[in-house]
């Protein structure tokens, strides 16, 4: 029988990685994921979850031995935030360069300097280009739900996978969630097998120096060189795409909770504006948009629940017919512009959609963003969309001057 | 008990043809590393001239299992291995990680230290040829006072060199010794005693680096026996804190008969800017740690 616990999207969380039955878990301190990593040290020294949770002195060290222990075919989780996720990043690219199905939460929190605890995405979103999978959360039971499909996508296209979520919106948030059946779990999610398990039998030497050039083995058969490897892992990503969707609707199937693949929709028939974004901002974005429909505007609503690999075709599908795009985000590329606007207008490019986008900068380090503000926002937007303006970049809530 | 030469495991672990350099200190220490591990044996090993030794892609020269971790994560490999063995029952196995003194005494120490504190059950071998040599002959915290590197051009190293030595038994760990590839009998002893220990086991080898040093390939072992033999590197071990000399150390210690500094210095092209005041100091500093292991052998 499944049940339904009220939790926060860190307990959520935890109760995920019990289910999976992970075997190896690493973990440094870091509000707001802390005590994510706290309960499963909890369950795993009182006996009910059977891992080894090896206590390491940084982030760096616990993407290190997520790496070293799924080298060796266990299956490993860790979590962080901001900093955390900062201090992984050579590891970052080591693990998805090595094809390691890891799994990491990354609850969102906002980086320094100066310090800030509160939330935005600028930690993963800056971490884009490593060759993770990204999945971002709405909800708690969205929260549990991906880690359990996480394990299922990352251990099918080989490669590592984030699911973010909101640091304090969601991780210390209690809402209500349905917990699976362990047994269901079970049969949705089969044992990790590596793709190279590390032993004296077949001795290997794993991630070597490599020439840029193809050369030959000690059989004489042409492997690959940096490049290839290279382009593996795009592949691999670009072809992940198709897992994840399909990851959803077995998942759907089974537990009868369709998260959307790789992006939402919400009213979004007969948008004559859409308003997208990413996690809780979006979930947000669907209140202005219920308030504006209410004054006439049809507005609809576009969440990004995976940011890599980029839903494309997806986007380029539901904004095919927009009139007018509004992007909120929680994070900023630095000299350009948010970077979920830059990549749905470089979705967008040659498709012969040339609807105004404007990008809204919201929320940065933990910054009020009301939903009423959100909707403002749109109706501003729209009055300058009439006036011609198809560009704009604006800082929500914040002095500018 | 040591192994007599005629115990030595015969197999050979490093097939021949590898890339390090001609007279490289490392490759002869490894060798015996391995031989003395055996089999169930898996090495993670980060950036350094150990890497280029494993081969370049599809290629090595090496028969065991290794995993390449990034220049700061050694022990962290070592740990995430050991975890993730442990959690598939795979005790069998004996997991080694082995960097140089860059990737020990500077960027690794944090890792290792926190892996030791933990008593993670692995050996971690820190093959110590006193600088950067992959990079090109850099200055560590591991290079003595008085070279010659690329980083210390024209003035030479300023600082002594740090005693990791202290700093990893200050970590409470059953097992630490000291080694050189000069006398391999002694480093086949020291590794085949470590495989029977639990927990973390630190060993650290004086690696000696023609290109690096400045001495002709052949001399090699010249170079390490000179290094034993006036002090410079001092042949130890410290099981369940108890200090022993070992090997040719042992008899030196035995004998009160090391040599001068002078004779180990002036074979190399790295001292070449060494003046007096700087040899004394040195003679000053091996002095002074040699009467600390006296007093230790002691107690
Ligand atoms: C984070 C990082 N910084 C720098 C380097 C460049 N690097 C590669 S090997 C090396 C020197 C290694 O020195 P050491 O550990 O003493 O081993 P050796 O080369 O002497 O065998 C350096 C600096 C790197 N790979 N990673
Ligand atoms: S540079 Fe020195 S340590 Fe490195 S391979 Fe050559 S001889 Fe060996």
């Amino acid at each position: 029988m499944s049940a339904v616990q009220i939790l926060t999207g860190n307990q959520a969380a935890a109760t995920a990685v019990k289910l999976c039955d992970v075997q190896v878990i690493s973990a440094y301190p870091i509000t707001p994921s802390t005590s994510l990593t706290e309960m499963l040290a909890e369950w795993i020294e009182k006996g009910e979850l059977k891992a080894e949770y090896v206590r390491v002195e940084s982030e760096h060290s616990v993407m290190t031995v997520c790496v070293s222990a799924s080298s060796v075919g266990a299956r490993v989780f860790t979590s962080t935030s901001s900093h955390g996720l900062l201090y992984m990043h050579e590891q970052l690219h080591w693990a998805a360069g090595s094809r390691l199905p890891i799994v990491t939460c990354v609850i969102n929190r906002g980086v320094g300097a100066p310090w800030s605890i509160f939330n935005d995405q600028q930690d993963s979103i800056s971490q884009r280009d490593t060759g993770w999978i990204q999945i971002y959360c709405r909800d708690n039971q969205e929260i549990l739900d991906s880690v359990i499909q996480a394990y299922r996508i990352a251990e099918e296209v080989y490669c590592p996978v984030m699911v973010c979520y909101d640091g304090f919106v969601l991780s210390h948030t209690m809402m209500p969630v349905e917990i699976p059946e362990a047994e269901k779990v079970k049969n949705f999610l089969p044992p990790y097998k590596p793709h190279t398990i590390l032993s004296p039998e077949e001795p290997l030497n794993i991630n070597p120096v490599i020439l840029p050039t193809q050369r030959r083995d000690a059989q004489g058969v042409l492997r690959d060189g940096y490049m290839e490897f290279r382009w593996k892992l795009q592949h691999a990503l670009e072809g992940s795409r198709d897992v994840i969707v399909e990851v959803n609707r077995q998942f759907a199937d089974l537990f009868g909770r369709d998260h959307g693949g790789m992006l939402w929709g919400y009213r979004t028939d007969d948008a004559e504006v859409y308003l997208v974004g990413i996690g809780s901002l979006a979930t947000e974005a669907t209140m202005a948009a219920d308030m504006l429909r209410e004054e006439g505007i049809h507005a609809g609503v576009v969440g990004i629940r995976v940011y890599r690999p980029f839903p494309r075709e997806e986007i380029r599908n539901v904004l095919k017919n927009a009139p007018a795009i509004v992007i909120f985000e929680k994070d900023i590329s630095y000299g350009y512009e948010g970077a979920l606007s830059a990549d749905v207008k470089a979705a967008l490019y040659g498709t012969g959609i040339s609807a105004p986008v404007h990008n809204y900068i919201a929320g940065l380090g933990g910054r009020d963003v009301k939903a009423a503000e959100l909707a403002e926002a749109v109706r501003s937007s729209l009055a300058a969309v009439a006036g011609g303006v198809m560009e704009r970049q604006t800082w929500l809530n914040c002095v500018t001057e | 008990m040591p192994e007599k030469i005629f115990k030595v495991n015969q197999k050979e672990y490093i097939l021949p043809g590898n890339r390090s350099c001609q007279g490289c200190g490392l490759a002869l220490a490894y060798r015996y590393i391995l031989k003395a591990l055996r089999e169930n044996t898996i090495m993670t090993i980060p950036a350094s001239c150990l890497t280029v030794l494993h081969g370049l892609y599809p290629i090595t020269s090496v028969t065991v299992p290794a995993l390449n971790c990034t220049f700061a994560s050694t022990a962290a490999s070592a740990s995430g291995l050991v975890a993730g063995l442990a959690a598939q029952n795979r005790t069998e196995m004996t997991v080694v990680a082995m960097a140089g003194d860059g990737g020990t005494y500077d960027i690794g120490i944090q890792a290792l230290s926190g892996a030791a504190e933990r008593g993670t059950d692995f050996i971690y071998v820190c093959y110590d040829n006193e600088g950067y040599m992959n990079t090109g002959t850099q200055r560590s915290s591991a290079t003595p006072m008085g070279a010659l590197t690329t980083t210390t051009p024209v003035l030479t190293k300023q600082q002594n060199k740090k005693d990791m030595m202290k700093i990893m038994e200050a970590h409470d760990i059953p097992y630490l010794a000291t080694a050189s590839p000069s006398y391999p009998i002694d480093l086949y002893d020291k590794f085949v005693k470590a495989k029977r220990i639990k927990g973390t086991r630190y060993i650290q080898i004086s690696a000696p680096c023609p290109p690096g040093w400045g001495f002709a390939p052949k001399d090699t072992v010249k170079i390490g026996r000179l290094a034993v033999e006036t002090g410079m590197v001092v042949l130890y071990e410290i099981e369940d804190g108890k200090f022993r000399f070992t090997g040719r150390s042992k008899t030196l210690a035995e004998k009160g008969n090391r040599a001068p500094l002078i004779q180990y210095v002036e074979k190399q092209e790295r001292f070449r800017k060494m003046n007096i005041e700087q040899l004394a100091r040195l003679q000053k500093w091996v002095d002074g740690k040699w009467n600390e292991y006296l007093r230790r052998a002691e107690e």
